[in-house]
């Protein structure tokens, strides 16, 4: 086990960190633990951070009866109140910028600075998605090169490039699926979705008017292959217009079966949709049009590395195999025989007999922001380079995997390597230990923890996804520190069950939140 | 790859430690065929930071952006001045870096954050409350016109020609697989907002009425009537706001009977970023909260009794009630709420409304200038920021035959109606605190040109 860090303690600190008691300060504050009230409190509203002039001229007389009677009740404060504000209260958040953030089937790896820079870059971040397109070429050219960085990364015949998260582009998929079954003249009400799915494939199928089946796991935590041809099998196939398939899957395995999954699909008339979550175990490593995939969305912002920014904005967009392309959602962008690339909106498509698009899935023309990151991310890997990016991610997985399947049970370990997340429940932590301990033990460690209670399909879940961006070094202290919550569980030590201790906030109140719920400030 | 951290010392000594010969024999559950033993071809090799800053900025400089051309688009998507200092929070890494808060212990930051971007977009919108933001505009309102057709259990909603044509293509888009009927008044290059042709139309059948406010066109339909008309028959009433400036000036539809606010928060702190990442605002009325999409972020208390902010009501999101949920959204856009919530932290109720009063003026001074041209009218009788105005030809042209000459001079409608040959001699016209005498000058200059 690592040697615990303590090269900063101060001499009358104890063993375990607490410190001496000491009596409460009067600000609230303690050193650079700040507290920080909320924008409303700092200011009542009426006055402006802003210079701007006093209205200079009336309002034209049409608009006199439409006018605010009051300015809304929100304060304004100068720059330096702001940038107080937002800077304390971002030292309340952890982050990957900060240290490990493993969680299962999010991929939070490192974010490159200089795709924020070149994001920046004027040409790309002051342009009007409605400008003159010959004003605009280089950004339609920077979109067709992430698109064909994306068809060749998959094999695969078109891309839509406009949904805006991986939810949107499962949808998208969902939607030319559907387009092109209307256009074979047939009615397929249902799509089958595995019960590991994230639980966004089955949203998603309702959203988009189906019918959602469940198709069951094995115990070795993949999709039933029996399960799913005796679905399909002798004309019973008829009315499931495609599957919905996580490859590599939530448990952080492969789905070995795919090429047979996909032919059981296609004879039955369907098509395949993949969720691309976990691309980044295989990118440059396996290309998901040669399994027989029909359509998967790309998470940008998890194998590209667009940041997650607390929540987005994400980016999703959709590899289409031939069977699908010609369904792409408008706009997208096309190569002429000059390789000159072109975006293709409404009043282009007379000119392309070719095209069915079934419609848009939001005004404009998709992430920009992200596309320019993403393309310089793969710009900078290359092919070598993110063929590399799935080696260390799946690397990094297996070496966390062997590492810990001692001390935590390890459901599928005993089938063979994991893919780039290693999964553990709690069934061997002891008496009343749950994950949900582990995690927020995982917290007081100095770690994010990793995803926990899912995939559903294990009893507590705990799924660890380090990324190729953790050094090894940096996977040896967060082992230390699973290897010691472990240890701690097995002895019964109490102070898991309060856990987190040093935060700046201890466990909330869930419940207090939902039955009485308080979602904007009252004043 | 100065992003990989592990070493050819540190892959050896972990494939040993993980009882592996070759990393390929991690690899073994894919089916030999499938898996690529050299990079795949067609693609190139890694590169520098330098050489890969050198080929994005030579396409970024093959782009005219906006800040150097006199330049009036809006139609969905505002260009307005951006303080500095959002910019330079919002890339803080404690912010940029972070997840989904889903453990509020470590990530009060963005709770908090969220918490205040809520009861912003509630304040702006006049609602009782607000989700923690959508996609972007045109999502949210289609996430809107599903939300209204669960709470009424209706499936006939009835749509104003205002409304942006993207927001329409989006909710056909989904309304043809839903089983949703969607009534969408056509577009008329008319002084006058479609009030009175949606009041006709409302029946006990009608799940929501949508208008956008301002409309496409810059008008301004009157929504206290609307909402009366809607809710007479027990229908809601939807209203699109796509400039969000706007509402500095002219009344909050919640304050007129709205019941659903959605909205496009990109003119606030975002930026134009050619079309995305944009950032979807979303209102409503308090009783409505369970039937509402997206995430919430709520007050609540922590073990030791002090206040707290969580990720709440999540039994209506999709990783709970999976094909039951109220919406499939999950990542959604919080970084562009942060980037919203700044710029409003810094303008203030007063600030916004100081903002929409020159941005009002500054379109005065343009559509007086445009009006004297001999040809060209203004269609508006009310207008915020942004109106059309009706030129003797085909408005694409003239907007292609103004970017040659460097000036982006608005949004054809044409080009956003290309099969409604009645409105091709429309021109959006959109200004703002950004407008300067000189590029109103300018485009007056280049429009007699090219007419």
């Amino acid at each position: 086990m690592n040697a615990p860090n303590t090269a900063g303690w101060r001499p009358e600190m104890t063993s375990n960190g607490a410190a001496t008691p000491l009596p409460a300060t009067a600000s609230g504050d303690r050193g650079l633990a700040l507290e920080e009230p909320l924008i409303f409190e700092l200011a009542a509203p009426g006055g402006t951070g802003v210079d701007l002039p006093e209205a200079s001229a009336a309002p034209v007389a049409g608009l006199s009866r439409h006018l605010r009677k009051t300015p809304p009740a929100l304060p304004g404060l100068s720059e330096p109140e702001v940038v107080r504000h937002y800077t304390r209260l971002s030292r309340q958040n952890y982050a990957i910028d900060l240290g490990p953030f493993p969680l299962g089937s999010c991929t939070m790896k490192h974010n490159p600075r200089l795709n924020e820079r070149v994001a920046r870059l004027p040409g790309f971040a002051d342009i009007h998605p409605m400008q003159p397109r010959a004003t605009v070429p280089g950004a339609i050219e920077a979109i067709a090169q992430l698109a064909d960085w994306l068809m060749v990364l998959t094999g695969m015949a078109g891309v839509a490039l406009s949904p805006k998260a991986g939810a949107h582009g499962e949808l998208c998929g969902l939607l030319a699926i559907r387009a092109a079954v209307e256009a074979r003249g047939e009615d397929r009400p249902v799509v089958l979705v595995p019960t590991s799915a994230h639980g966004t494939n089955p949203a998603t199928a309702a959203f988009a008017g189906f019918r959602v089946e469940a198709i069951p796991a094995t115990d070795d935590g993949r999709v039933d292959l029996a399960a799913l041809t005796a679905r399909l099998a002798d004309g019973a196939g008829g009315d499931v217009a495609g599957v919905m398939i996580t490859n590599p899957n939530t448990c952080g395995l492969f789905e070995r079966d795919m090429p047979a999954i996909s032919a059981a699909v296609h004879a039955a008339g369907g098509y395949v949709y993949c969720d691309g979550a976990n691309f980044n175990a295989i990118v440059g490593r396996v290309r998901p049009g040669d399994l027989g995939v029909d359509a998967m969305h790309i998470n940008l912002h998890k194998t590209f590395s667009t940041p997650h920014g607390g929540g987005g904005p994400g980016s999703g967009p959709v590899v289409l195999s031939d069977r699908l392309a010609a369904y792409a959602p408008l706009p997208f962008v096309r190569r002429d025989d000059d390789g000159v690339a072109h975006l293709v909106e409404e009043e282009d498509l007379s000119s392309l007999p070719g095209a069915a698009p079934f419609g848009r899935m939001a005004a404009f023309h998709g992430q920009m922001g992200m596309f320019v990151r993403a393309l310089a991310y793969m710009l900078s890997h290359g092919g070598d380079g993110l063929a590399q990016v799935a080696n260390d991610a799946v690397l990094n997985a297996n070496y966390v995997l062997r590492s810990l399947q001692d001390v935590l049970h390890a459901p599928f370990a005993d089938a063979g390597p994991c893919m780039h997340e290693a999964l553990f429940t709690d069934d061997e932590l002891g008496e009343g230990v749950t994950t949900l301990d582990i995690a927020k033990g995982l917290i007081d460690e100095g770690f994010h923890p990793m995803t926990v209670y899912f995939p559903l399909v294990v009893h507590g879940a705990m799924l660890i996804e380090p990324t190729e961006t953790e050094s090894r070094a940096g996977l040896d202290r967060f082992i230390s520190s699973m290897r010691s919550l472990a240890a701690r569980a097995k002895a019964g030590d109490p102070s898991l069950k309060t856990a987190p201790h040093y935060t700046p906030r201890r466990r909330v109140d869930e419940t207090l939140a939902a039955r009485k719920p308080r979602l904007v400030w009252q004043g | 790859m100065r992003y990989l951290p592990l070493s050819p010392a540190d892959r050896a000594g972990m494939l040993a430690r993980v009882g592996a010969g070759h990393i390929d024999e991690l690899f073994a559950d894919v089916p030999a065929d499938a898996l690529l033993a050299e990079p795949i071809p067609g693609l190139p090799a890694h590169a520098s930071e330098m050489a890969v800053e050198r080929h994005m900025t030579r396409l970024a400089a093959q782009n005219l952006s906006a800040g150097t051309a006199p330049f009036f688009l809006g139609a969905g998507a505002y260009r307005h001045h951006i303080p500095a200092s959002v910019d330079h929070l919002i890339q803080r890494g404690e912010f940029l870096t972070a997840y989904t808060p889903y453990q509020p212990e470590i990530a009060q930051g963005t709770l908090q954050v969220l918490f205040e971007f809520q009861t912003q977009v509630a304040r702006l919108f006049g609602t009782d409350i607000a989700n923690a933001s959508m996609y972007d505009g045109s999502t949210a309102c289609w996430e809107a016109i599903a939300m209204a057709a669960r709470i009424t259990r209706r499936g006939r909603t009835v749509i104003s020609g205002g409304l942006h044509p993207h927001y329409v293509a989006t909710a056909q888009g989904m309304a043809r697989f839903t089983g949703d009927v969607l009534d969408v008044l056509p577009t008329r290059l008319v002084e006058t907002p479609d009030c009175a042709d949606l009041i006709a139309i409302i029946d006990n059948k009608t799940s929501a009425v949508v208008v956008q406010y301002p409309d496409v066109l810059g008008r301004v339909p009157d929504l206290a009537a609307l909402a009366d008309a809607a809710h007479a028959v027990g229908a809601l009433l939807i209203v699109v706001v796509t400039e969000p400036v706007a509402l500095g000036l002219i009344e909050a539809p919640g304050h007129l009977g709205a019941d659903i606010v959605v909205g496009e928060g990109q003119a606030l702190g975002v930026g134009l970023n050619f079309g995305g990442p944009y950032l979807g605002l979303f209102g409503c009325r308090e009783k409505f909260v369970r039937q509402m999409p997206g995430r919430l972020c709520g007050e609540t208390v922590d073990a030791d009794g002090r206040r707290a902010f969580v990720l709440t009501l999540s039994t209506r999101e999709q990783h709970i009630r999976r094909e039951k949920a109220t919406s499939n959204i999950c990542t959604n856009a919080g970084l562009c709420a942060l980037s919203f919530s700044i710029h409003m932290s810094l303008l203030g109720g007063e600030g916004l409304a100081r903002l929409a009063a020159e941005n009002h003026a500054r379109a005065q001074a343009t559509a007086a200038a445009l009006a004297v041209i001999p040809g060209v009218s203004v269609l508006n009788q009310a207008y915020v920021n942004e109106f059309t105005v009706i030129l003797p030809g085909d408005a694409r042209a003239a907007v292609r035959a103004m970017g040659a000459r460097g000036v982006l001079g608005g949004v054809p409608l044409g080009r956003l109606y290309p099969d409604n040959s009645g409105l091709a001699n429309g021109l959006l016209i959109a200004a703002s605190e950004c407008t300067t005498d000189d590029d109103i000058a300018a485009l007056v200059d280049a429009l007699q040109e090219v007419l």
